[in-house]
């Protein structure tokens, strides 16, 4: 029964599976994006309250949650490979890492952008905004630490233990807006049933976040691979896999 | 013109876009180099060991 | 130390006693590793008022803030004390291989630590408080939330320790690893301080300060335990 979990470990698997994913993936994140563009630049009214820039949501949202998604998948990641010693986790946490940094930078620049209009300032040292800024920051230190090791496979343990660590912070991020008076606004999707937004303009957005979970997925797949490369450099099947 | 205008925000909202282009763009070339790079280093301890 | 060798009978209670009156008596052996850091923090405090030349009541408002950080950076400096030099020496080896649990160890070292380094500070704040125009009044929550404070820094502190310990570039990473995850600290300490000051009153911040302290206190110790035997190993 776990011949399957056993499978997903393989470093070959990985690297076929990886190859295989990709185009995939991001045949659908490009055309998942490409819909979302179009229904959220174009066919969604503007806000009557925000008037166009609200569309800032269409980018600033499924960035967001992505980079708490990253993260978390690189502390679990991260979790699993010191448990069970999975050697295919680490490089899953490895890879990730990048990719969440790059989204949180993301969320944080565009949320910037759209509060000049709408608060009148680009940045309020304000909960959620401040827990956003310290998850770049974490990701920042668990991309230090790995390769400051000698022995990798200690960096990796190591950064995962600190990537473990710093998760404290990513339900303080959910629920910030919930647990103080935060200038940022409450939940947008997360109301379920009864959502705070009408159906033209939710769907673009529920698009794109899809559209960033492909591409996540297709761009982690192309690190994963050159992940397994370097950890496995010495195996046999690596070198016929790049002599071919 | 109205559509670029984006209702007086352009300059926020454009930006806003343009950089996610830039940093979904900036993921694709970067894992692709990445693998690039472990591929060679692959190979020159593939001639290394051959020798 | 000869009383780790009386055999794996030594109680858990026993060593970790053993082991902070050890670190007790080096830290008065080099009063160097316990003074550099407070007259660091000391020349930090001062640097604010130099660097912006305010008047002093506009120092007064920014002293809480001040404080706290200066007390951060201290606290980062003194971070090196904690397993260095016991692990350039073997020491730590031997006391991972002494068959008592890392975790306790880690729990002693890291409350003498604290003995010498947070304490420390708690007690030269009054001092730091008065250059800074902080008033009378104020110093019990400035004591109390520096002293919860440094207590949960000296935690966090044993992880980003723990982890980097043996590295070349360690001092540096440690400050990368430790300060994001010290700003929650920060931000109620400081809040603690700012709302005494401005009158109002400061038990929410505290006990906020207090619940942070508590669980980093129960659950840092096994996260720096897992980092020493990551390095160690």
């Amino acid at each position: 029964m776990w011949t399957w979990f056993y499978r997903l470990a393989s470093p070959p698997y990985v690297y076929r599976t990886a190859a295989a994913l990709t185009p995939w993936l991001m045949t659908v994140a490009v055309i998942a994006i490409v819909c979302g563009l179009i229904g959220g630049l174009g066919l969604a009214p503007p806000d009557y309250q925000q008037g166009d820039a609200f569309r800032i949501i269409y980018v600033h949202v499924p960035s967001a949650y992505m980079s708490l998604f990253c993260y978390s998948a690189m502390a679990v990641a991260g979790a699993i490979g010191l448990i069970w010693r999975i050697k295919m986790s680490y490089a899953l946490a490895a890879a990730t890492a990048p990719v969440g940094a790059s989204f949180t930078a993301l969320a944080l620049v565009t949320g910037s952008l759209w509060g000049r209009p709408m608060w009148g300032t680009y940045w309020a040292w304000d909960p959620r905004l401040t827990s956003e800024l310290i998850l770049l920051f974490l990701y920042a230190g668990v991309m230090s630490l790995r390769p400051a090791f000698e022995d990798p496979a200690r960096g990796d343990r190591a950064a995962a233990l600190l990537s473990i660590v710093g998760f404290v912070n990513v339900p303080i991020i959910h629920y910030s807006v919930q647990w103080w008076n935060s200038l940022h606004q409450g939940a947008t999707i997360a109301k379920i049933g009864k959502p705070s937004m009408p159906g033209s303009m939710l769907w673009p957005l529920l698009t794109m976040l899809l559209g960033f979970m492909c591409f996540y997925g297709a761009v982690v797949c192309m690190r994963l691979r050159g992940e397994v490369l370097n950890r496995e450099r010495q195996s046999a099947w690596v070198r016929e896999a790049i002599k071919s | 013109m109205n559509f670029w205008a984006m209702g007086g925000y352009a300059r926020f909202v454009w930006p806003c876009f343009g950089l996610a282009g830039l940093v979904l763009a900036w993921n694709v070339w970067s894992a692709r180099r990445f693998h690039a790079a472990a591929r060679v280093r692959v190979a020159r301890a593939i001639l290394m060991t051959e020798e | 130390m000869n009383a780790l060798a009386e055999g794996p009978e030594v109680s858990a209670l026993r060593a970790m006693t053993l082991i902070v009156r050890r670190e007790l008596r080096l830290s008065f052996r080099r009063p160097e590793q316990v003074l550099q850091p407070l007259v660091f923090f000391l020349i930090v405090t001062t640097l604010f008022p130099l660097g912006l030349s305010l008047q002093l009541s506009l120092l007064r408002d920014m002293a809480p803030g001040v404080l706290w950080v200066a007390a951060l950076l201290s606290s980062l400096l003194s971070l090196d004390s904690l397993f260095k030099s016991d692990a350039d020496d073997g020491t730590l080896d031997q006391l991972a291989l002494s068959g008592q649990s890392l975790t306790a160890i880690v729990v002693a070292k890291t409350a003498a630590h604290w003995l010498v380094s947070g304490a420390a500070l708690v007690l030269v704040s009054p001092l730091v408080g008065i250059a800074l125009g902080i008033p009378v009044s104020v110093f019990p929550t400035m004591l109390g939330s520096l002293a919860l404070g440094t207590l949960s820094l000296s935690w966090l502190g044993a992880i980003g320790a723990g982890l980097t310990v043996g590295l070349k570039r360690g001092n540096v990473l440690v400050s990368l690893v430790v300060l994001p995850l010290a700003m929650p600290l920060l931000i109620f300490g400081a809040g603690a301080t700012d709302r005494a000051a401005a009158g109002i009153s400061s038990a929410g911040a505290l006990y906020l300060l207090g619940s942070l302290c508590v669980f980093t206190c129960t659950l840092a110790p096994f996260a720096a335990a897992a980092a020493l035997r990551i390095t160690l190993e």
